[in-house]
């Protein structure tokens, strides 16, 4: 079995996780290209060495959120993550996303990420009808700009693998979901605002965030899920302020 | 109390706190600096309505802000269910209280 210092420049030593959750790292030496994406080197290895490596992709080209996993120690989108920038002497440690159950592999089951999606009311809901006209909102307001830093997220689940907190909580929505809300309750076309207020500040809500910025840090969108959490938090300071005072 | 009550009581005690040791931390240096005594300082403090508010308030505010804190630490490393951890801050924030109310008598 090749090790890392059998590794020449034109070959890397590839170590990926095998199996569930008590698998083990294998081996594997992947010939090195240039312009090569950690995507390319699992495929190598799944075409060419190996067939029965599970892992999930699709797009490849960095929208649909479904090839991440854990690179050298950190979450990544693996289809826009290049060899070249995160191998460590010709060494790469490819598995799969932290804090999510594994299915085989490198692949992970994303049931709870999801539903945790759905508990954040993260479902848009309509005010109008499909027969009314559109409502127009201009780019410029305040609250339109407050969607836009946040709307772009992939559901890759790379913040919720390297959140501190949904480690140490099972229950806590993660920032994907949080910032998904927070998306909803900027949206003024929404209309389950205190719904999804309440949804979102309960006991596995964004109050549990320590505001780490790991999301932040490996969020490959260059999203800012603390930033989103820290405006739930005022938002249900004002909506508890609203029941208190009636108004 | 609900978790957005927590977050409002904690942060509104970390304001409070915020001058209140910042003046504490100035208090000492201002003490230990001029070199007085312990017969000194207390014949200052002593009968002092000021003194007596700004050291009432500082333990209610630490006291409050605290017990929120270790309650948020044992909800994150603990498997403790929400009336536990509500139990064990509320005594954490009463031991703090009787302490930092001895501390003030003795002062007073």
């Amino acid at each position: 079995m090749p090790t890392s210092n059998d590794a020449t420049p034109t070959e890397l030593d590839v170590r990926i996780w095998r199996g569930g959750e008590d698998g083990a790292y294998a081996h594997y030496r992947v010939p090195f290209r240039e312009s090569q994406t950690v995507l390319d080197v699992v495929t190598f290895v799944q075409r060419h060495l190996d067939s029965t490596l599970s892992y999930r992709f699709a797009c490849r080209v960095g929208m649909c959120g479904s090839c991440a996993m854990t690179v050298n120690g950190a979450p990544r989108w693996t289809c826009r993550t290049h060899v070249s920038k995160v191998a460590e002497d010709g060494v790469i440690t490819i598995g799969p996303l932290r804090n999510l159950p594994v299915i085989k592999d490198l692949a992970c089951d994303m049931t709870e990420f999801f539903e945790k999606w759905q508990r954040a009311k993260g479902r848009f809901s309509p005010t109008r009808s499909r027969r009314e006209p559109f409502e127009r909102i201009s780019p410029e307001t305040p609250k339109r700009k407050a969607v836009d830093a946040g709307i772009e997220c992939i559901n890759c689940g790379v913040c919720y693998s390297a959140c501190e907190v949904v480690s140490l909580r099972r229950d806590y929505l993660g920032p994907a979901a949080l910032n998904r809300a927070w998306t909803l309750v900027n949206d003024t076309r929404d209309a389950e605002h205190d719904a999804r207020i309440a949804a979102v500040s309960g006991d596995a809500g964004c109050h549990n965030c320590h505001s780490h910025q790991s999301c932040v840090d490996h969020c490959p969108k260059q999203l800012s899920p603390t930033a989103s959490i820290a405006g739930l938090k005022r938002a249900s300071v004002g909506a508890a302020w609203r029941r208190l005072t009636g108004r | 109390m609900s978790p957005t009550a927590l977050y409002v009581a904690q942060r509104g005690t970390a304001a409070i706190l915020l001058p209140l040791v910042l003046g504490h931390v100035a208090l000492i240096l201002y003490a230990v600096g001029d070199g007085l005594s312990a017969g000194e300082i207390l014949a200052r403090t002593r009968g002092s309505t000021f003194w007596g508010l700004y050291y009432g308030l500082f333990v209610v505010a630490a006291a409050v802000h605290a017990a929120i804190g270790v309650r948020s630490v044992l909800g994150d490393w603990t498997r403790l269910s929400r009336t536990a951890l509500d139990r064990v801050a509320l005594g954490f924030g009463l031991l703090l209280l009787l302490l930092g109310s001895r501390a003030l008598v003795g002062i007073l």
